[in-house]
């Protein structure tokens, strides 16, 4: 019992990376658009916001840079997917290319620097409360960030006009330019939201899971983010537990290894995909449900004519 | 006919100019990581730039090499590009080494942490286990809930060995202490890293030690108030009160001793295992919390191992199984630690065989 | 006065080939611009990336090596992604036909015959299959989304060679180090050009690209791979089972993915290693896509790729640039092709008032 408090904690924050980099896919994918290049997209959150902190040494600073720096990113993508209509997949790849090199040039003179993490804030009165208060309300201002945007988004997509006119872009870029809708202006607002949300993934890591800065660091997380707007067949509540399930499992195994469970760590390491499968399979046997809420448009360029 | 003279004159001069080109060192180094990693390719770069500075020669250097096919054609292409020694730092790298050095017979390789040699392939490793089996000395005196967390890469004999090398010490100095082994299964990937940190202390682990790149542990370990020992580099910038010392690759003194062998015509193929002795491993200044006793407990080991009279790996020694399998006055050979795949008494958990 | 994009009548088939120039030479102009940022020349950078790995008969070679397991998964890739089926896990079907084609040299270690490379070979292949139809199955039975399964399995895949060369793969006389014994020469592919490694392995990606040329412009198959694409719900309704389409797809995928990766582990590396590919799979997506979905086109992205890698490579010798640079200057080249290929079904005009002080 006395080990779950702490073990909850690790896994927020393991969790807290992918949640804000699928939310903002989710919405990008959403408008009809796939960006491949969301681990192109954190990464440049990461460095950029290291570089704003350590120059600045200012929280706020930091975390509206790596906003600014994920979004530069997407509107790049967003030139080239819907001025120049590049086919979106390999735009989004090369987009990942490119931030990884990118950030690694900016970073030259980053590595070997430290910084003390973000500061933790503690909800008055909620964090006094026995056990809930240490794991739910002592965290940094991005893990309840993440938390409310899961709300926001909700609330944006199904509750909201704009959220209305955002998914039916998504579902049929024909019959809403039809209607008279910007296809392309929404189209390019969602993916600089997808951008920015992806830079303040990246920021997490760089900022507080492991408050530093070396090449490569967001290690495949911008994947595993892409593939959980799947597993979420683009809900946000969905977001939030394949977030919580993938982290969950993958600080969970790391439990087991250290209560020296005798199976090879590789299997051990592999468990965290196969659950996502598993689970996928699983809630995916309503074929209906999932079509419905896949936008159809996914990928497809627009070309409106005249 | 003056003419001819002439242009056969610039030529000659050309082709001294070139000869003399030819003739200068160049050194080459392939890295496995990115430099930018703060961890053992950022080391290996340290000492290219040692190289540089020291000697004034030109390097060049291949970085984010993987290991598989495209080795052999990076190492090849350093060969045939006028690099008259090349070091391959990884041992994925040793066969492809081996192959182009057939094809080279002029250009001096370093293969590190291989096994495989020739006429103008050598091998160099550094024994990290003597740094470890400092720590783990430190570890078993320091730590309060004798619960001490291992953060592992993978089961390769060189980490193997460091883990039995620690627990020996550990458990020498202090028999009630348990280690606990986490495999993260990457060399690099600070979040991974740090989330195997609060793992281990979550269950109870008061010090951590790791054979992972980046300082994320140590990190963690500063802020959830608990010890650790860094790695590959003096990482007290990142836990200024966590970092009770520090496993430091030294690759300088090697690459710029190498260096000039070549340069001087006396360079030989020989193994190298250099230890603290060599300088190769060093350790970083004790943190300010390990006390004064400790520290000359630490410091013993670590004489003992200069002067020849302590070995990390001496009898009696006992495998997991409880079998006594160094006997007491004798010490594992550098045969059988290389290829180490078993553990020690007191470390659970099985390696794939 | 700023020029603008017009929809054309018909696309251009001039554009079609003259696109990818224009895309060349604007990459040739950022890249002089992003090497003088860089502190080197321009022309010396250029060089080092397009011109000295081509420059010796073991560099063109190399750049076989380099391209052969890109346009092969390109291709197979690109059939699928034209029938709108996203296998994103090539990497993970490679890894597995390297890892089983490996295993199945290593049987064979020490003994001869003829009949070693086809089974290695059909090894990779049958693996690479049974690996990808995990995906199919899961996506027909079940419905779960292949963009999903297939990258998880990449992971796995990885995981489960780690695991192997660890273990039960590992060269008894290798001082427990993760590595396979060197593979015998009987299960070596032969070498096309002597003193190089350029090996058949080429060969076979010349074959699949021919293959799946004539797949697609001449069979019902090619035909219901790109009806399944273009018009999901009308090829459905002309009775081509979508569940088909996506069980053909995911095993050609699969299947020339791992053959690709038995080809890497017996061609250029000659054993088992913790890692055989550094991305291939993934890399391959772009191929296919920079190819336009083309099996033609593929082969040229692919070999244009491949010349990047060895490009970065030399500049990274030659020039003390970081890998870095070389990532950015890929990416722009990317970026360039994708977006002129604008030009193909747009052109520019320039605005009516531009047009006006023309006609004046």
């Amino acid at each position: 019992m006395e080990m779950i408090g702490p073990a909850l904690l690790t896994i927020i924050t393991a969790a807290t990376p992918l949640l804000f980099a699928a939310l903002g896919e989710m919405v990008t994918e959403k408008s009809g658009v796939l960006n491949l290049g969301v681990e192109g997209m954190m990464i440049m959150g990461a460095i950029l916001g290291f570089v704003a902190v350590h120059f600045t040494d200012s929280v706020t600073v930091a975390l509206l840079v790596s906003i600014l720096a994920g979004s530069a990113m997407a509107a790049l993508f967003g030139l080239l997917v819907l001025k120049f209509h590049a086919s979106q997949v390999p735009t989004g790849l090369a987009l990942t290319i490119f931030g990884i090199g990118l950030s690694a040039l900016i970073g030259q003179s980053m590595v070997g620097i430290a910084y003390d993490g973000l500061p933790k804030l503690s909800l008055p009165v909620l964090s006094s409360l026995p056990f809930i208060g240490d794991v739910f309300f002592r965290h940094d201002i991005l893990v309840y960030l993440s938390l409310i945007m899961v709300f926001v988004i909700y609330y944006f997509l199904n509750k909201t006009r704009a959220g209305l006119i955002l998914r039916a872009v998504g579902d049929s870029h024909d019959a809403a330019h039809a209607m008279g809708y910007p296809v392309v202006k929404i189209r390019f607002l969602a993916i600089l939201f997808g951008g920015g949300m992806a830079g303040l993934g990246g920021a997490y890591l760089s900022l507080a899971y492991s408050p530093l800065w070396v090449e490569q660091m967001t290690a495949g997380r911008g994947w595993i983010a892409l593939a959980l707007v799947v597993f979420a067949s683009w809900r946000p509540g969905r977001v939030l537990l394949g977030a919580y399930l993938f982290g969950g499992i993958t600080i969970l195994q790391l439990h087991a290894q250290a209560l020296g469970i005798g199976v090879p760590s590789q299997v051990m390491s592999m468990l965290p995909y196969l659950a996502t499968i598993i689970v996928l399979v699983i809630i995916s046997s309503d074929p209906g449900k999932i079509r419905l809420n896949a936008p159809a448009s996914l990928g497809r360029p627009f070309h409106p004519s005249r | 006919m003056f003419k001819k003279t002439l242009i056969s004159l610039i030529l000659a001069a050309g082709l001294a100019f070139g000869a003399s080109a030819s003739a200068e060192t160049k050194v080459g180094f392939v890295y496995v990581g990115p430099i930018g990693d703060h961890g053992w390719s950022y080391q290996h770069d340290q000492g290219r730039l040692a190289v540089e500075k020291e000697l004034g020669v030109k390097t060049s250097y291949v970085e984010n090499v993987p290991e598989g096919a495209d080795a052999e054609r990076v190492i090849r292409q350093l060969a045939s590009s006028g690099h008259n020694l090349i070091f391959t730092t990884s041992f994925g790298f040793m066969n492809p080494t081996v192959k182009v050095a057939k094809q080279f017979p002029n250009v001096k390789f370093e293969h590190a942490t291989g096994y495989k040699r020739a006429d103008n392939v050598a091998t160099y490793a550094a024994r990290f286990y003597e740094g470890r089996a400092i720590i783990g000395t430190i570890a078993g005196k320091m730590t309060k809930t004798n619960v001490v967390g291992y953060i592992a890469s993978f089961p390769i004999p060189e980490v193997i060995r460091g883990i039995n090398s620690f627990t020996l010490a550990m458990k020498k100095v202090n028999p009630e202490a348990k280690i606990k082994v986490v495999w993260v299964n990457t060399w690099f990937d600070p979040g991974k890293e740090s989330d195997a940190a609060k793992a281990l202390i979550d269950q109870g682990c008061d010090i951590l030690t790791q054979h992972t790149d980046s300082p994320a542990p140590l990190q963690v370990a500063e802020s959830r108030g608990v010890y650790a020992f860094g790695q590959a580099s003096d990482m007290k910038a990142f836990a200024p009160n966590a970092q009770l010392t520090s496993i430091v690759d030294n690759w300088n003194d090697y690459y710029v001793a190498q260096t000039k062998a070549v340069m001087d015509g006396t360079w030989k193929s020989m193994d190298t295992w250099g230890g603290l002795k060599d300088k190769m491993v060093e350790m970083a200044p004790y943190g300010d919390a390990v006390p004064a006793d400790v520290r000359a407990m630490a410091d013993a080991v670590k004489n003992g191992i200069l002067d020849g009279s302590f070995h990390p790996f001496q009898g009696p020694i006992k495998n997991q199984q409880g079998e006594l399998v160094v006997k007491e006055g004798e010490v594992l050979s550098d045969k059988e630690l290389v290829g180490m795949n078993w553990y020690v008494e007191g470390v659970e958990g099985s390696i794939p065989k | 006065m700023l020029p603008s994009l017009v929809k054309r009548q018909q696309p251009s088939t001039l554009m079609v080939y003259l696109s990818p120039v224009i895309a060349l030479i604007l990459s040739m102009v950022a890249g002089v611009i992003l090497f003088l940022i860089m502190k080197v020349s321009p022309f010396g950078g250029l060089h080092a990336f397009f011109i000295e790995p081509l420059s010796t008969k073991y560099g063109i070679a190399e750049l076989g090596v380099k391209a052969t397991p890109l346009v092969l998964i390109g291709v197979a890739l690109s059939l699928g992604f034209k029938a709108g089926v996203w296998n994103i896990g090539a990497e993970g079907q490679l890894t597995i036909g390297g890892l089983c084609g490996g295993a199945m040299a290593l049987y064979f270690y020490e003994q001869q015959g003829f009949h070693i490379i086809p089974l290695i070979l059909a090894t990779g292949i049958v693996s690479g299959m049974a690996y990808a139809s995990i995906v199919a199955f899961l996506r027909v039975k079940f419905n779960a989304n292949e963009i999903l399964t297939s990258l998880m399995l990449s992971y796995v895949a990885v995981l489960f060679l780690n695991l192997m060369v660890h273990g039960p793969l590992k060269d008894p006389d290798g001082f427990n180090f993760p590595e396979s014994r060197m593979f015998s020469d009987s299960a070596l592919l032969p070498i096309l050009l002597e003193g190089t490694r350029l090996h058949i392995g080429a060969l076979l990606a010349l074959t699949v690209v021919a293959i799946g040329w004539i797949v697609m412009s001449k069979t019902l198959l090619g035909y219901q791979i790109k009806a399944a694409g273009s018009a999901p719900a009308a090829s459905e309704h002309a009775g081509f089972r979508r569940s088909k389409v996506i069980w053909i797809t995911l095993l050609i995928g699969g299947g020339i993915a791992g053959l690709a990766g038995a080809i890497e582990v017996s061609g250029p590396i000659g054993q088992l290693q913790p890692s055989i590919s550094p991305g291939y799979g993934f890399t391959a997506i772009i191929v296919a896509y920079v190819g336009r979905l083309h099996p033609v086109g593929a082969m040229l992205a692919g070999i244009l790729l491949a010349l990047t890698y060895l490009g970065g490579e030399t500049a990274q010798i030659q020039l003390n640039l970081p890998v870095a640079v070389t990532g950015v200057f890929q990416a722009l080249l990317l970026f360039f092709l994708l977006a002129c290929d604008v030009l193909i079904h747009y052109r520019i005009q320039f605005t009516e008032q531009a047009v006006r002080v023309e006609n004046t």
